[in-house]
């Protein structure tokens, strides 16, 4: 569901940068549509990235991160060419996976 | 010590016994540490979101904790924060900010090996103290900014 994370891995003096940006409105419940009701909540609540099947990092999230969420975090190990996986599961339980490959 | 222990109950009797030994550290999963932490998250004061994270006491301030913050942020819909924690064994980094409807924005997590600095982007509703809480292995320590929002960003 939902539309892909913009994801770029790159690796540098042994430490991978992954900067994602991922598609999502992050409704806090507190916001009212153009009709003057109140949009229901609607956020990611966790997002995960897995190297390989290890984990690498892990995020929870409540209505205060911003929309279409951006990260950027580090970890040592990667490959270019392979591939790290993430994925976001919502509140209302849709969730996304999306990969891109460390160059 | 009492609240503690109805601390204890309630998550017993609300998560079974996976919840009860999660919320003891017992069991270290990764499916245990995957769950979203509801009741930090619904949290509306610093103290109870705290106390959702597991924070008995007051964290101490450290100056190994490099928090990068705008001062003023002109539009409270999308303020960056950078946080890297020097603290050896650090596991998470968590993001509160006082003001906001509620007070957790985040909780980062930094397995073996993947460095304990996170960069974002968070809601502000209005001008408040922000903190940065680094979880290691030998407790929690805290670092805070004051960010003044001249647009809120909670109804955006």
């Amino acid at each position: 569901m939902g539309n892909p994370m913009k994801i770029r891995a790159i690796l540098k003096n042994g430490l991978t940068e992954v900067r994602v940006l991922v598609s999502h409105a992050m409704e806090t419940g507190l916001r009212k549509g153009d009709d003057g009701a109140i949009v229901p909540a609607w956020f990611i609540t966790e997002l995960t990235a897995h190297y390989h099947d290890r984990l690498i990092f892990q995020a929870e999230f409540g209505t205060a991160v911003s929309k279409d969420p951006y990260l950027v975090f580090r970890f040592r190990g990667g490959d270019t060419g392979e591939k790290v996986v993430l994925r976001w599961r919502d509140s209302r339980g849709d969730t996304r996976s999306d990969e891109a490959a460390i160059s | 010590m009492d609240s503690q222990r109805r601390t204890l109950l309630k998550a017993s009797g609300s998560l079974g016994l996976m919840g009860l030994l999660a919320s003891l550290g017992l069991f270290a999963s990764e499916q245990a540490k995957a769950e979203w932490n509801k009741a930090a998250f619904e949290a509306q004061n610093l103290d109870s979101a705290l106390s959702a994270l597991g924070v008995t006491s007051r964290p101490a301030d450290s100056r190994d904790i490099q928090f990068n913050a705008p001062e003023v942020a002109e539009n409270g819909a999308l303020v960056p924060m950078a946080v890297m924690s020097h603290i050896p064994q650090t596991r998470s980094i968590a993001i509160l900010i006082e003001k906001n409807p509620t007070t957790l924005a985040a909780k980062f997590t930094f397995p073996e090996g993947t460095e304990p600095s996170i960069n974002t982007r968070l809601k502000m509703d209005q001008t408040s103290r922000v903190h940065a809480l680094v979880g290691t292995d030998g407790g929690f320590f805290v670092a805070s900014r004051d960010i003044t929002v001249i647009v809120g960003g909670c109804g955006a």
